[in-house]
């Protein structure tokens, strides 16, 4: 497919070779923006269609795996006539470094929108070094 | 294609015309692969945000994924067969000293008018917004319904 830049079609996630998925429903990996702050590395996730219920955040040595399960909401008894975007889960995977303190990983839902807050770890943090006139 | 599209129109405004037509020429050839390459369930579209429309005889409903805009973010209006929808989405603000490593969620303004095969009742469009997700009711105006026609024998 061509690269637009603009463009924020949901795109299917990768599956990994020699594993399948046992639901019958199409994976989009998640847009996403990472921001390095001081003191942690925050990850914002558009994930429309999935509450704090159905959001499963599993950290497994050093990789983090955002899955979300939509259960999609059908109008009832209308049919679907015109579709420009799929309805699916979502996941996608990060590698951590050791620099991210696991215990203290926050995760909130609102409006479709995950925020990760990963906090580094203390040895890491930046340290201003003060520094004296020398007398 | 029963319902017909207008433009995106993008806050990007580029005062130079001719450099405009010429990405414009662009993104038509590129909507013309991504029309060949794509599969056949999802029409290829530069249109955003993306609707899928659902209808019966009575109604039709526009759904659209917009995680993370307020209410206030989004206008509805509807005219006649039209129904227009403007989303606004502010970028994440990021502070001095903190930078991106990956910045792939949209915003800014986008408008998307669509246009439906029959009047809608504007004074009975219902809109709901749950996570992230916006559903548009959209009756059909009383008018416009089917009738089933009874024949008569003479």
């Amino acid at each position: 497919m061509v690269d637009d830049v603009k463009e924020y079609q949901k795109k299917e996630a990768e599956v990994v070779e020699g594993v399948e998925r046992t639901r019958a429903r199409k994976v989009y990996a998640p847009l996403v923006d990472i921001v390095e702050r001081s003191g942690d590395i925050l990850v914002i996730a558009d994930i429309p269609g999935v509450d704090e219920k159905t959001l499963d955040i599993t950290l497994e040595k050093n990789v983090l795996t955002i899955s979300g399960y939509v259960e999609p909401e059908v109008p009832e008894k209308l049919k679907l006539a015109y579709a420009e975007y799929g309805i699916g889960d979502y996941q996608r995977s990060f590698t951590l470094s050791d620099e991210v303190d696991r215990n203290g990983i926050e995760a909130t839902v609102k409006d479709g929108v995950l925020r990760l807050v990963l906090p580094k770890a203390e040895a890491l943090k930046t340290r201003k070094i003060e520094v004296k006139a020398a007398a | 294609m029963l319902w017909t599209d207008f433009g995106r129109l993008g806050q990007r405004r580029n005062p130079f015309r001719e450099v405009v037509d010429v990405q414009e020429q662009v993104r038509t050839m590129q909507r013309e692969l991504n029309r060949m390459l794509s599969g056949v369930t999802l029409p290829s579209t530069s249109e955003f945000p993306t609707v899928n429309l659902w209808v019966d005889d009575e109604n039709a409903v526009a759904t659209a994924e917009l995680a993370g805009v307020s209410a206030e973010g989004i206008d509805i209006s509807v005219v006649g067969k039209t129904l227009t929808l403007k989303v606004v989405r502010q970028p994440l603000e990021v502070k001095e000293g903190e930078s991106f490593h990956r910045r792939e969620r949209w915003h800014g303004q986008y408008t998307r008018t669509v246009e439906l095969p029959f009047n809608i009742d504007s004074e009975k469009v219902e809109a709901r917004f749950a996570k992230g997700v916006l559903y548009i009711t959209l009756p059909r105006t009383a008018a416009d319904k089917p009738r089933k026609i009874a024949i008569k024998s003479t």
